[in-house]
């Protein structure tokens, strides 16, 4: 266990002169201190238990340990008091027994129509707003940028009742109840959602932009491309991994999304478990609601398929998304 | 015209703009657009600007009107005849709001803390030192960017119960320290590994201890730390799924959830829903206007590096 230090320069990129200037400042600085590593060497790298521990022991206990056991209890069964292990049966009865099967595809759907609402709106309001700011000409973009993200910032349940209120008909800015009607809800609650998180593609994209060097635009420009072209040619390619990047970061976030619905229908996701999702669904298995009784195993076990959905997409946008999409070094 | 934020790194972009168009890259100046069109992105900007912040100040504004005003004209300003601050008063009486706000403050802040102190710890490790295991423990650290800590909320809850710690300030904040870390290590990583290690091999010749090293190294990394304990914070002070389940009861009542309770319970006050949103909302806004420079730059740097 010897304690090397590891190199300065991030990347390659800064190769060439750089490294050189590292190599001449480290042959002198590399011979002077051999007693003194030696030593350390031979010893218990305290240093290392005492720098890295305290993360690690409170990450593992507080994060990995609590992900493991809710696997483990998954697969067992809570019989007058005791845990027996039952294998799949959890499982078998989530995706068999009539209730719990309907309800439970019921979420896993919302929660996709949920999502792609967000990939399929957020996406291109985020783009167009970043591909504005980025334009060189524009004045005040710091502070357009700033504005913009604000809602970003604030907690979802203020979101859900700012929204709640400006839709609610006693108001007046709207006629139709669109939260309380079946076939909007949860259109509108998606809706709602990407309000408050659009700033996050538009920084994303913003950031990518402006890191794409001018004089590739100025070329193509001179070549006769126009803004247009140089748009979808040039930058949207440079930001389509961006994009992906962006969409499993929301997909993971919607897949646990809860706050939302819960403050603004409530546990049980009405009207009618029409904007049910896997957060409020997995919050009444576990803890029951009204009726249903709380169960602990069944819980862990609609937990446990939250991370296989969550697993299942990551593993498609790595095969469908960033394999295939080119990735450009600038 | 000058790019802000990042700043473009002369040899990569000329290195790229040869490859990509060899031919010409002499600078032709693109011309100068109209009038007209130059205010075209301005006017879109400004309808999203609407869009993003209308409903926000709606909400500012009619707190401080009264119920008759609320209703009869929402878009008015409070004016000297409709001021009123009924909605606050009742926020104040019926509810124990500054309870709610203190022990947001100690979890937010203690939990940040504890993810900065300890992040940087590991994170200056896992970017200083080459030893036996690194990028397995690198690797281990980072699966939590990945997966939402509130998959374990079961096991949480168990873990919570068995150590007596449910309805408690120490148990959240050990729950947001695990769930801050692993975007904290990776990020600082990073920047620890940007510090030159001329200057940290200089101490050591001087005899410094490793401890010593970190704690001169700590303060070069300051943009990192700050856009970790901004990125850290709000999540935490916004939460509600972790205060609902872990810590309900009113002692330890965060402000989100008491917030999300209050307004559960006040539907119909006006006057007391929108002060409480007004309410909940100024803190985080506060600090997102004062530091929105190193969040953005923190959000981007994480997330595109």
């Amino acid at each position: 266990m010897s304690h090397t230090q590891t190199s300065g320069s991030s990347d390659g990129a800064d190769s060439g002169p750089d490294s050189e200037a590292v190599a001449t400042h480290a042959a002198p600085a590399g011979g002077a201190p051999t007693p003194v590593r030696q030593r350390r060497r031979s010893r218990f790298p305290t240093h290392l238990i005492v720098f890295i521990g305290p993360a690690f022991a409170i990450y593992t206990v507080f994060m990995i340990y609590p992900l493991l056991d809710s696997m483990r209890l998954s697969l067992y069964g809570a019989e007058a008091g005791d845990q027996i292990f039952v294998g799949l049966d959890n499982f078998l009865r989530l995706l068999t027994d009539d209730i719990m099967s309907s309800r439970f595809w019921n979420a896993v759907w919302n929660n996709l129509l949920f999502f792609a609402v967000h990939f399929f709106v957020q996406n291109p309001i985020g783009l167009l707003l970043a591909a504005l700011l980025a334009s060189s000409t524009l004045r005040g973009r710091t502070f357009y940028r700033t504005v913009i993200f604000i809602p970003t910032t604030l907690s979802v349940v203020i979101v859900g009742f700012i929204w709640q209120l400006i839709l609610s008909p006693l108001w007046g800015f709207v006629e139709t109840p669109l939260l309380g009607q079946s076939s909007t809800a949860l259109l509108t609650l998606s809706l709602m959602s990407v309000w408050q998180y659009v700033g996050i593609p538009m920084i994303l994209f913003y950031a990518v932009l402006i890191g794409i060097p001018e004089e590739l635009v100025e070329s193509a420009r001179v070549d006769g491309a126009t803004g247009w072209q140089v748009f979808w040619r040039i930058k949207f390619p440079l930001v389509l991994p961006t994009v992906g990047v962006v969409s499993i970061i929301t997909y993971i976030a919607n897949m646990n999304a809860f706050d939302l619905i819960y403050t603004v229908k409530g546990a049980l996701a009405g009207p009618d478990f029409a904007t049910d999702i896997m957060g409020t669904f997995f919050f009444r298995t576990f803890f029951g609601f009204q009726l249903q009784r709380g169960s602990t195993t069944m819980g862990a076990t609609v937990a446990t398929m939250m991370f296989l959905l969550i697993l299942a997409g990551v593993l498609l946008y790595y095969f469908s998304w960033h394999r295939r999409v080119e990735h450009y070094e600038l | 015209m000058s790019y802000e934020g990042k700043p473009v790194s002369t040899v990569d972009t000329s290195d790229s703009a040869r490859k990509a168009a060899p031919a010409r890259r002499s600078a032709a100046g693109t011309p100068r657009p109209g009038r007209i069109k130059a205010l075209v992105p301005h006017a879109i900007l400004i309808v999203y600007l609407l869009i993003a912040c209308g409903p926000i100040a709606l909400i500012i504004m009619n707190s401080f009107k009264s119920r008759q005003a609320i209703f009869d004209e929402p878009f008015t300003p409070p004016t000297f005849d409709t001021f009123d601050t009924v909605g606050y008063g009742t926020v104040f009486e019926r509810s124990r709001f500054e309870l709610y706000f203190f022990n947001s403050f100690v979890i937010t802040v203690v939990s940040v803390i504890l993810v900065l102190v300890f992040g940087s710890m590991a994170a200056f490790a896992l970017a200083e030192y080459r030893f036996r295991g690194a990028a397995m423990v690198a690797l281990y650290l980072a699966l939590g960017i990945m997966i939402p800590i509130r998959l374990g909320t079961v096991g949480i809850l168990e873990l919570l119960v068995d150590l007596g710690l449910v309805n408690s300030l120490t148990g959240m904040i050990f729950v947001y320290t695990a769930m801050g870390l692993p975007l904290g290590v990776f990020v600082l990583t990073t920047f620890f590994k940007q510090v030159p290690r001329d200057l940290k091999d200089a101490a050591r010749i001087d005899g410094a201890s490793e401890y010593r090293v970190y704690g001169m190294t700590v303060p070069l990394i300051r943009p990192g730390l700050a856009a970790i304990g901004i990125y850290t914070m709000l999540p935490i002070w916004n939460d509600l799924w972790f205060p609902l389940i872990l810590a309900p009861a009113e002692q330890v009542r965060t402000v989100t959830l008491g917030a999300q309770a209050f307004l559960g319970q006040f539907v119909t006050d006006w006057n007391a829903v929108l002060a409480v949103l007004t309410l909940a909302m100024l803190p985080m806004m506060a600090l997102y206007l004062i530091f929105s420079r190193q969040f953005v730059r923190g959000l981007t740097g994480g997330a595109i590096k």
